[in-house]
């Protein structure tokens, strides 16, 4: 693996936002939304996190970003998953069900 | 957003602003989708718009969190490595001092030298256009004299003749007296065509300059004063304008004042009148009186210039015989005023450039060292993620902060290196004044800073780059990497290298200049001082009153207390186009035009050769027999006598100057002198001609007084004589012939000096380097030494362990320094003198002296891993 993050929120929030933009692109606010939908409201993302890690992983190329124009005609800035995210997000999910897993396991036991 | 281009992450403080409004629109966004939903979930439209902003957040805060995780830090990145780095220097002060001063050294050299190079060489002269002016000569083969001057037609037939030039004017320069108010002072000024300052391109800034009406005999009294002699003499009244001067005692009139730093043919020209040649000299060829200086048209280069007047000189020696042998020189006007110092400044450069290298590679040693030590720091900054790229960026910045540092040090040190090279210069230096710490030096010395840092940088940031971070920390930061170990040796064997060719090229400047103070100059220049005086006017018009007049000075100068002797020449030190003439030798035919000798013209007073002690070979001096109305003697010096009879007494025979059917007087030889050398230690003695002043009463006439004790109360007397004899005739420019003859070699002393610093310089910093590295070495091989002594390796064995290790660097580098030396030998040879570029005895010293001081600062690192006791040895860690 090229980089790991030392900090584990925020590979999670990575991973995160990768996964809700492999089903399509997406603006950060529309990102926002629908992982809080996604988790029925259990996880609310911080705007102050959100940004800094779509800019941080635009600028490691696993996201592209470009301004079109959203569902209500108003500029805003969409983001799409590159190859490289496609890789990343595979990887990432691996590596957090095998953690997940031995976590769970642990707590069975 | 788009993908930003390393330049503008790097640089664009426009990408950064266009980064930071894209982040505000995006956010801004954001809040108004999130304040839309708060709204339709029922809260009021303001609570929902504070709701929104407040989960959005901060923000300034949240644009430069983005920002930071954007790449557009690259500036703040920077600022941070530049403080670590400063931190680390200032937790080592005497690491950070010492390659701070070595840095500075070798840039402060670089950007002495740089000035001078930059201000003679690559300024371009103050005049519009100044690559198109050349400088016309006569280049006059029958003397060997590649730059002799011109007689009026032919320069006349040039300007009319050519298609190459817009104009060629004329001018020579002179020394005349100026009276009025005050003492009268004798000022240098030249005569000119016309047209002079048109070539040139620069107007009078007040005022106007002369026109060709005024270009003659009887019309051409009026006068253009340069803006420092119109400070001078007049205060910088605007009155100086059509105000009388006395000049020689003729009354010329003000008509203009040039510009500041005008100052042409030299720096100290104070006027300029115009040449007013007579009829007879519009058209004699033979009288050679003119320096010419001309403007190409636009795109017209100087081989074409020199083959479009060759043409037309080779079409005059076809129409006048008796000029054949004078041929025609074209050289532009800026190689002109510094090709004699454009050698020298390029050697100079390019030893300071070796000073430089070798500071680089002493700091790069240090660094090196010091990077095996920080293998560890490295390497444990890499594990806790900083990424390699990262890492070698820090190396980077740390060593261009050091160099920058060094450089503002250096800067300083070249300030005060150019007052001292300014105040040591010889005054005729070409273009002294240019020479100046400028903004060109200053962006040359930033860069060269930023190269140097990068270049002593890099290595170790290589060392960095290629390292085993896991090594490094099982291995505790002990072990040197393979290749800092080779990288170190090699430089240590690169500046041993450089420093001995600069070491050689000294030590040839050193003997060159050493053989040129033995060179017997023919005379005793112990105790002698000089001084002019120059007879004018009405009251002098007659020869025999000028005559009176010097044997009157001499007599009362001659007996004045503290001289031992007064005696007089027309000039003692000739330049290269000294007053001179051809002759004529009676019962011999009349020279070919190729074969004609000119002799330089020198009345001297009877006591000449005794105030001088210049040793009679035959014959007699000249006494008081030899009078106006005595018949016309003449001495001649060995070389003439040696030259036109080889094999014959040429006592007693008769010469004349000009040809055989020309009217001068026949003249009698009566005595041989020995030689001297008048034109320079390494110009070809002359053949040479000395008249008795009694019988050649010329007006201006430089006084040779052997001074018995002080010098100055020598001079002293001298200024008496004069003006007890005449007080309107001043004692111009009084010198001892010691400050003459050094003023000839002021020059090479100069290079001699500077050569020898930096050699010195470039030497001690190798020994240092040297030093170092075997020092490190015995440092990092503790435990070896202490394994070898435990094993049974004596005490000596040790020792020449290290002193081998160190010789045999400094052999290979001493070698390659030698070899490299030859290679180089011919840049140097023609500021050489009387000794070969590849001289044995040189080369076997410098090498002799390095291996000397490389086994010095072997000794002690060598020394001391010899008594290092064994179990402390086995235990370090």
């Amino acid at each position: 693996m090229a980089r790991t993050n030392a900090d584990q929120l925020h590979g999670t929030l990575d991973m995160l936002v990768l996964k809700c933009l492999d089903n399509g692109p997406e603006h950060g606010y529309g990102i926002a939304v629908r992982l809080q939908q996604w988790s029925a409201d259990v996880l609310r993302v911080e705007e102050g996190s959100l940004y800094p890690a779509l800019y941080r992983m635009e600028r490691r190329g696993w996201i592209a970003a470009w301004w079109g124009t959203s569902d209500n005609n108003r500029r805003a800035r969409f983001y799409r998953l590159t190859p490289a995210g496609r890789r990343q997000l595979r990887a990432e999910t691996e590596s957090w069900q095998i953690l997940s897993g031995a976590v769970a396991r642990i707590l069975e036991a | 957003m788009a993908r930003q281009s390393i330049w503008s992450r790097l640089f664009g403080r426009r990408t950064r602003d266009t980064a930071v409004n894209d982040i505000h629109a995006e956010l801004r966004f954001h809040e108004d989708r999130l304040a839309e939903r708060l709204e339709a979930e029922g809260l009021p439209p303001d609570r929902a718009r504070a709701e929104a902003r407040r989960r959005v957040g901060n923000q300034p805060l949240l644009q430069d969190r983005a920002l930071d995780a954007h790449g557009g830090r690259w500036l703040e990145a920077l600022v941070q490595d530049l403080r670590y780095g400063a931190r680390r220097l200032r937790r080592q002060p005497g690491f950070a001092a010492i390659s701070i001063l070595t840095v500075a050294l070798g840039i402060g050299a670089n950007a002495a030298i740089f000035s001078v190079a930059s201000g003679v060489l690559l300024r371009p002269l103050p005049y519009p256009n100044a690559d198109r002016l050349v400088m016309v000569w006569m280049d006059n083969q029958r003397l060997k004299l590649r730059e002799d001057w011109h007689s009026w037609p032919e320069i006349d037939d040039y300007r009319t003749m050519s298609t190459s030039f817009e104009d060629i004017a004329v001018f020579n320069a002179m020394a005349r007296t100026i009276t009025g108010s005050g003492e009268p002072e004798r000022v240098i000024g030249a005569h000119s065509s016309p047209n002079l300052f048109s070539v040139l391109g620069v107007q009078a800034a007040k005022g106007r300059t002369y026109t060709e009406a005024e270009n003659t005999p009887a019309s051409n009294g009026v006068i253009v004063l340069s803006h420092g002699f119109w400070q001078r003499q007049f205060g910088g009244r605007a009155d100086a304008l059509e105000s009388t001067m006395q000049i020689n005692g003729r009354a010329v009139r003000v008509i203009g004042i040039m510009p500041e730093g005008f100052a042409f043919p030299n720096a100290n020209t104070a006027f300029w009148m115009p040449t007013g040649p007579a009829e007879a000299q519009r058209t004699n060829r033979n009288s050679l009186w003119l320096q010419s200086i001309g403007r190409l048209k636009p795109g017209v280069s100087v081989a074409t210039a020199q083959a479009d007047l060759a043409r037309i000189n080779a079409g005059n020696a076809e129409r006048y015989p008796n000029q054949r042998g004078y041929g025609v020189y074209v050289i532009d006007y800026l190689t002109q005023l510094v090709g004699s110092v454009r050698t020298a400044i390029l050697i100079l450069l390019g030893a300071v450039a070796c000073v430089l290298l070798i500071a680089c590679t002493n700091v790069a040693n240090l660094l090196l060292a010091r990077a095996t030590v920080r293998d560890r720091e490295m390497a444990l900054r890499a594990a806790i993620g900083a990424g390699r790229g990262r890492l070698v960026r820090q190396m980077l910045t740390e060593s261009v902060l050091l160099a920058g540092l060094g450089g503002l040090a250096g800067i300083g040190l070249a300030w005060l290196g150019l007052q001292a090279l300014i105040a040591a210069a010889p005054a005729d230096l070409p273009r002294l004044a240019d020479i100046r710490l400028d903004r060109t030096v200053l962006a040359f010395t930033a860069g060269l800073s930023v190269v140097t840092g990068l270049i002593f940088g890099l290595v170790p940031a290589i060392q960095v780059a290629i390292g085993d971070p896991n090594r490094a920390l099982r291995e505790g930061g002990r072990s040197a990497t393979g290749l800092g170990h080779a990288v170190r040796r090699g430089l240590v064997v690169v500046e041993i290298g450089a420093a001995v060719v600069l070491l050689v090229g000294a030590g040839l400047m050193v003997r060159s200049f050493n053989a040129i103070q033995h060179v017997n100059l023919g005379f005793e220049p112990d105790g002698l001082v000089t001084g002019r005086v120059t007879t004018y006017g009405e009251r002098y018009a007659q020869g025999p009153a000028r005559a009176l007049f010097l044997s009157q000075v001499l007599e009362r100068a001659g007996t004045a207390p503290g001289v031992a002797g007064a005696a007089a020449i027309g000039d003692l030190f000739l330049s290269a186009t000294p007053n001179s003439t051809i002759f004529s030798i009676e019962g011999r035919p009349d020279f070919a035009p190729e074969d004609r000798v000119e002799v330089p013209v020198d009345a001297i007073s009877p006591n000449y050769f005794s105030v001088m002690r210049i040793p009679l070979v035959k014959g007699r001096f000249f006494d008081t027999r030899d009078n106006a109305e005595a018949p016309a003697a003449v001495i001649i010096n060995t070389t003439m006598a040696n030259m036109f009879w080889p094999d014959a007494d040429p006592i007693g025979r008769r010469i004349k100057y000009g040809a055989l059917s020309d009217t001068g007087p026949w003249m009698t030889i009566v005595g041989v002198v020995g030689d001297t050398r008048r034109t320079g230690f390494e110009a070809a003695v002359r053949p040479e001609t000395y008249l008795p002043h009694a019988q050649s009463p010329a007006g201006s006439m430089l006084l040779v007084v052997r001074a018995s004790g002080d010098t100055g109360r020598a001079i002293g007397a001298v200024r008496e004589a004069a003006r007890a004899t005449d007080a309107a005739v001043p004692l111009q420019a009084p010198r001892t012939v010691d400050e003459l003859v050094g003023g000839l070699t002021a020059q090479r002393r100069l290079n001699t000096l500077l050569l020898a610093i930096f050699g010195v310089v470039a030497a001690a910093l190798a020994v240092i380097g040297v030093y170092g590295v075997l020092g490190y070495s015995v440092a990092e091989r503790t435990r070896e030494i202490g394994v070898r002594i435990a094993l049974g390796a004596s005490r000596g064995g040790i020792l020449r362990l290290f002193l081998a290790e160190g010789m045999m660097l400094a052999g290979i580098g001493i070698a390659a320094g030698l070899g490299t030396a030859l290679a180089l030998s011919r840049a140097i040879t023609s500021l050489l003198y009387q000794i070969s570029a590849a001289d044995p005895m040189t080369l076997v010293a410098i090498a002799a002296l390095a291996a000397a001081a490389a086994l010095a600062a072997c000794v002690i690192p060598a020394i001391r891993a010899a008594r290092l006791p064994p179990t402390h040895a086995l235990r370090s860690e």
